[in-house]
């Protein structure tokens, strides 16, 4: 009883902060509830058993993604943001999409099998902690595709650069 | 890598280098490369002969070309004895013949595109002759094809040259067509492309039948017939021969080449290899018998009465491929190879000879303005003389052994052997008879020339003689190898091929072969003789003849009309075609209205489509989410099925 | 114990939202952070998933995706200081170069 109270609790917790998230007017505050949104994911992580990414989460999420954000927001002004128009003018549309989808889902989900369970049960990965654990997996099983995540990164700084930089 | 692929595999590297840099850097020095190139084939080659005379033969794949579930290609070798006998005579000969394209050539603007040709066409014939499978010979069979196109219109700013090599192309595609479909019958019916595998299954062919059009055909012999069509096109046979005297056009060491090494022979070449199939089927055996018989006759009649050197000559290889034809016909099989090899040497020769008085008489090439060019080129004479005397079939020679063999095995082989037999025979006497005149004419006698050509008459430079003189010792001696049992030798060459190509059963008596040999002998001295009366006694005989027979005169001196025959039948419709059908409607009308309607109903239907892009990015994003939903849903009625 | 449908529900509902707020707004900056929105609602359903099948690889799959978020949000940042330079505009319908 207590894991459902505790999951249906983020869970409406997490759909109102998006939903807050994509109505606000002022993107600042839009930044900020998404700041709490992610921490509740982390927490999400954690009932979750995945230490590791719950940490991740919190530092590159929270830490990294959402101060950019925050930088650029303070490049645009602000008080004109303010009084402008949010939506478009079709918005029901968009809306009606989305409802529309989420009833595909929930009829999907009526159909949903569970597949094969793998090895890394929670007292194995418990044993020799989280974080070794899903180490070892990404530096043997996963170590090609792990070198070229670290590319991606390598070329979205250079490209960041070049965008934003001053011409001339 | 092993030395089979180096064979074929070094002309085309000369050929590679050649046509890449030929223009810009090799220039003047491309006959290096081919020459060397070709010599290492040709030693590759001998050293393989070695091999395969002490019993060894090989067979493999080297590589897998085309790959698709049970169906498969490769490019392998299969080097038993015929392949060997044809690797020594292609690289031999071409190697001959680049020895003298350098001084033939030389000073030409196509110096280095000449040579690249002439080592693409070995390759060609190479892979021809070398593979193991049906479609490595219909690669080769096709590039040859198209080898000599570019060779034979070498010369491309003249008209009649490019004419010539579009000539050779068409002519050769209506020999190649039916080909291809005997090449696609083999594959549907037996389901190889191996030698091995087609030659292991085609018993089980036998006694079926094919119905087609409500006839029901043998179906061996159809098989047959239709690989004959495309030998009958390669090899210059009735009806397709019109291309061969045409493809004179060429530089004269281009002649020499395909007349001699690659080309003609590979339809003999191809007759012999699939001397299992044409066995199985008499009536397949008896049409390439009279074909060869036929084409022989009408051939030699036609060179009779040529004033073009070369062109005798070109008709006299047309004549001497028949007698190849006729002896497979007759299932001597190893004899046709066996003059298929002998002849590649004295008509190589031939050739190499007609260029180097071509070369002195700065391009003139009517034996009739010619005469007493005995005393101006000495080695130019001696080995044409010898030439002649081997083509002739003069005891001794190389000629005399291979062609006593066809005419000995073809008396052997029933009623349809005796007709062939009458008819090589008497060709024998025409071809002595024509090869003669070409000697009296041109040689002996004196100058009919311009006083101009008279003065420029001097001998070939080394390149050209050396050739001439090695392939002459080739037209005495390339013969020894076969020497009847009835003259005292072994007959070794029957007893090599025995194996691939068997042997017909003889059973007539000693004394009957020297009546044939004797027989074919006087044929051949006859036809000296005559030409001796005609063109050095009394040179006015001819002429009282051709006004007395103008009718057949004219018949032969115009090739029996075929030229224009096919002009009238084939090509004066298939241009009427041309023009009002293809260009008038389907060009001006379909093809017009497509190329410009197409252009037109995209641009209005981008017209439309253009409205499409709003430059919103919301619209954008909508149209992927409901694409989305779409997707979405497809899934979940295609899983909820 | 949680079922596994419900991780699934929440997940497509979040993913939901993001997909609407990314078509409804007109800031570009929020629809960046819809953006986000998604890739971290399919985070959630693959953790869930991983945990559930006592899989790692849901969770090395959540790795790169928080790689490829990190590298999409600098990018698509610095796309939008380089249009704010440009043009001063931060909203899409002021944007429609685009239109054919």
């Amino acid at each position: 009883m207590l894991p459902n109270l505790f999951f249906g609790y983020f869970a409406i917790v997490m759909v109102v902060l998006s939903l807050l998230i994509i109505t606000r007017r002022n993107p600042v505050h839009s930044v900020l509830w998404m700041l709490v949104l992610f921490f509740h994911i982390a927490g999400l992580y954690l009932f979750l058993n995945a230490e590791f990414l719950a940490a991740v989460q919190v530092i590159l999420y929270a830490g990294a993604i959402l101060v950019l954000f925050l930088f650029v927001i303070m490049m645009l002004n602000l008080k004109e943001e303010i009084t402008a128009e949010r939506f478009i003018g079709e918005w029901p549309i968009g809306v009606a999409l989305g409802i529309s989808i989420i009833m595909l889902v929930y009829f999907a989900l009526s159909k949903f099998i569970q597949g094969p369970v793998g090895q890394y049960t929670i007292e194995a990965i418990n044993k020799e902690t989280h974080t070794k654990t899903i180490g070892r997996v990404l530096y043997t099983e996963y170590l090609f595709p792990f070198e070229i995540a670290s590319l991606i990164l390598l070329i979205a700084i250079v490209g960041a650069i070049v965008l934003a930089k001053k011409r001339g | 890598m092993d030395k089979y692929l180096l064979i074929p595999l070094l002309p085309l590297i000369a050929f590679t280098i050649n046509i890449i840099f030929g223009k810009g850097i090799i220039k003047e020095r491309a006959h290096w490369i081919a020459i060397l190139a070709v010599l290492g084939s040709f030693a590759i080659a001998v050293s393989t002969l070695i091999e395969v005379l002490n019993g060894k033969t090989i067979n493999y794949d080297v590589y897998s070309w085309i790959v698709s579930g049970s169906f498969k290609v490769t490019v392998g070798f299969l080097i038993d004895q015929l392949t060997a006998i044809m690797l020594i005579v292609v690289t031999s000969v071409s190697l001959l013949v680049h020895i003298y394209s350098v001084g033939y050539m030389h000073g030409d603007k196509g110096y280095y595109r000449f040579f690249a040709y002439l080592s693409l066409f070995t390759f060609s014939m190479l892979m021809l002759v070398m593979g193991n499978n049906l479609l490595q010979l219909y690669f080769g069979w096709e590039a040859v094809g198209l080898c000599s196109y570019f060779l034979i219109g070498f010369w491309y700013e003249k008209k009649s040259a490019s004419d010539a090599g579009k000539k050779a192309f068409i002519v050769n595609r209506f020999g190649d067509f039916g080909f291809g479909i005997g090449v696609i019958m083999i594959f549907l019916t037996l389901g190889a492309l191996h030698y091995t595998d087609i030659f292991a299954k085609v018993g089980t062919l036998q006694g079926q039948t094919i119905n087609i059009l409500g006839y029901n055909i043998d179906l061996i012999t159809l098989i047959a017939l239709l690989l004959f069509c495309g030998a009958v096109g390669k090899s210059a046979q009735i009806p397709l021969h019109v291309w061969l005297p045409d493809a004179m056009e060429g530089p004269t060491p281009v002649s020499a080449l395909i007349h001699a090494a690659t080309m003609v022979t590979a339809g003999v070449f191809m007759v012999a290899r699939f001397n299992p199939i044409f066995s199985l089927s008499e009536t397949a055996m008896n049409v390439v018998a009279l074909t060869g018989a036929i084409t022989s006759l009408f051939a030699a009649t036609i060179a009779l009465v040529q004033n073009d050197i070369k062109r005798i000559v070109a008709y006299s290889t047309v004549s001497q491929l028949g007698y190849m034809f006729l002896a497979c016909g007759v299932g001597a099989y190893g004899a046709g190879v066996f003059h298929l090899y002998t002849h590649a040497y004295f008509k190589a020769l031939l050739f190499l000879g007609a260029g180097s008085v071509m070369h002195a008489m700065a391009g003139e090439l009517d034996i009739q303005k010619m005469g007493g060019l005995k005393k101006h080129m000495p080695v130019t004479y001696w080995t044409f003389l010898i030439a002649s005397l081997s083509i002739a079939g003069i005891p001794g020679l190389a000629g005399f052994f291979s062609k006593d063999e066809i005419l000995w095995l073809a008396y052997n082989h029933g009623t349809i052997g005796k007709i062939v037999w009458l008819m090589g025979t008497a060709v024998a006497a025409l071809t002595a008879f024509y090869s003669f005149r070409i000697i009296f004419m041109a040689f002996h006698g004196k100058f009919r020339g311009t006083h101009e050509q008279e003065h420029h008459l001097h001998e070939s430079p080394k390149a050209m003689t050396i050739p001439l003189i090695i392939l002459a010792i080739g037209a005495i001696s390339a013969g020894w190898v076969g020497i009847p049992a009835a003259l005292g030798g072994s007959n070794a060459i029957a007893h090599f091929f025995e194996p691939v190509l068997g042997h017909p059963h003889v059973t007539a008596a000693h004394e009957e072969e020297f009546m044939v040999m004797s027989i074919s002998i006087v044929a051949a001295i006859g036809g000296i003789f005559v030409s001796w009366i005609f063109y050095s006694l009394k040179p006015e005989i001819p002429k009282t003849l051709a006004a007395k027979f103008k009718g057949i005169y004219t018949t032969l001196w115009n090739k029996y009309y075929v030229d224009e025959l096919y002009g009238f039948i084939i090509v004066r419709p298939t241009k009427w075609i041309a023009s009002n059908i293809l260009v008038a409607v389907t060009d001006g009308k379909i093809i017009e209205g497509i190329v410009n309607g197409v252009p037109q109903a995209i641009r209005n239907f981008g017209e439309r489509l253009r409205k499409l892009q709003t430059g919103h990015l919301q619209h954008y994003a909508v149209s992927m989410a409901i694409g989305l939903f779409v997707i979405l849903t497809l899934v979940l009625i295609a899983a909820g099925r | 114990m949680v079922p596994l449908d419900w991780y699934i529900g929440l997940s497509a509902v979040i993913f939901v939202i993001g997909v609407v707020g990314f078509i409804i707004r007109r800031n570009i900056l929020i629809m960046l952070m819809s953006v986000e929105l998604m890739l971290n609602s399919v985070n959630i359903s693959l953790v869930a998933f991983s945990h559930y099948l006592q899989d790692l690889r849901g969770q090395i799959f959540v790795f790169f995706i928080i790689t490829v978020a990190a590298a999409e949000a600098a990018i698509g940042l610095a796309i939008l200081v380089a249009l704010f330079k440009n043009k001063a505009a931060v909203h899409t319908d002021e944007i429609t170069e685009m239109k054919g």
